[in-house]
């Protein structure tokens, strides 16, 4: 029944135009509603949320076997962690969230300025949060903990010697086990450096909605990319609930 | 919209859930809650619990955000059930993986 619907309303659009006043200027022909474009978009959205989960998921599971097998070299490359950092950057993306969740009411109820300060706001956090990352990857840089041909296992062998790790008195690692610290390192920088990814594509997708916001945009009723936008955000901020306490917190006391 | 068809703007206020801020702030506060209770146990030395608890609190705290700022609370039942079927199949990897694993190669890891 619906499609027959759809058939002659695209058949009338074609024909005079002036059906269209019988639907919002955003609604799609082949959609009998507005009600079915946004659970077909949305429904949409969540599929290739759970391409992202099966992506990430792989990386967890990596994670999660390698540090059985490797379980001293995985908890010595954890103790290189700075909690302190770790927490700072969970606050600024779950602040993030917040912002973001706010900006999708602000369009639901069309607020416009409104809509552009919360997005502002979360392009804000965002980039706190990739400037501290950028600061804890660059202390890897320096300790030579970025895994390649500069690779160190002085602070996994030697201990002694790595002032930043004394609270955990670590026990010196034979030298085959300290060097599959290497890989603690390379799933480190493979799962942060996506997660980083995400977070500068959705950076970059932000400026374009303020753009289009601040051109009126998003508060005419037709709240589907913000909203869609918004679920692709928070499952970023999920992945690094997820990242933060696998990373940083299970290996403080072993 | 709604000069244009009220009827229909009306149908879509019914059927869109709006969430208001009320909520988000008091998800916000959960959220930071459960940040400041999982760095807090990551500091007590609680033996194999030490990961069993931060994963507990963390799939908590993704509970929050998927039923709440991502609106899976009020959204249709095919969200609900696509949602539900991407957890069954991850785990359902994630397990027969694993299994795979535990099951091969005894003692060697």
């Amino acid at each position: 029944m619906s499609e027959s619907t759809a058939v002659t309303h695209s058949a009338l659009a074609e024909a005079g135009g002036s059906h269209h006043d019988d639907h919002p200027p955003y609604q799609r022909h082949h959609f009998a509603s507005v009600e079915q474009q946004a659970d077909t978009t949305n429904f949409a959205m969540w599929l290739f949320l759970l391409t992202e989960v099966m992506f990430f998921g792989g990386l967890f599971t990596a994670y999660l076997i390698m540090r059985n097998w490797y379980y001293p070299a995985f908890v010595a490359g954890s103790h290189q962690l700075n909690v302190i950092w770790g927490t700072l950057n969970t606050l600024v993306l779950i602040l993030s969230s917040f912002t973001m969740a706010m900006g999708v009411w602000c369009a639901e109820t069309r607020r416009r300025r409104g809509l552009i300060v919360c997005l502002s706001l979360t392009v804000f956090l965002g980039m706190c949060f990739l400037g501290i990352k950028t600061i804890e990857y660059h202390e890897k840089w320096e300790k030579h903990h970025i895994p390649g041909i500069r690779y160190s296992v002085e602070s996994f062998v030697n201990p002694a010697s790595d002032p930043d790790i004394a609270q955990y008195h670590d026990k010196p690692l034979a030298p085959d086990m300290a060097a599959k610290t290497e890989l603690y390192f390379f799933l480190y920088f493979a799962m942060t450096g996506m997660h980083a990814l995400h977070m500068i594509i959705g950076i970059a997708i932000l400026g374009y909605m303020i753009a289009r916001a601040r051109a009126g945009a998003y508060t005419t009723g037709h709240v589907t990319f913000v909203e869609n936008f918004g679920l692709y955000w928070h499952f970023v901020d999920i992945v690094w609930i997820y990242l933060f306490a696998l990373l940083y917190l299970i290996s403080r006391h072993q | 919209m709604s000069e244009a068809n009220p009827q229909q703007a009306q149908h879509s206020e019914t059927e869109h859930h709006i969430v208001g801020p009320g909520v988000y702030v008091v998800i916000l506060v959960c959220l930071l809650i459960g940040t400041a209770l999982t760095v807090a146990a990551s500091f007590v030395d609680l033996g194999v619990w030490n990961p069993v608890i931060a994963l507990a609190i963390a799939t908590a705290k993704a509970t929050l955000v998927v039923l709440f700022f991502m609106h899976v609370k009020y959204s249709t039942k095919l969200t609900k059930l696509t949602v539900i079927a991407g957890i069954f199949t991850f785990l359902g990897l994630i397990g027969m993986t694993l299994s795979d694993y535990i099951s091969r190669a005894w003692g060697r890891w």
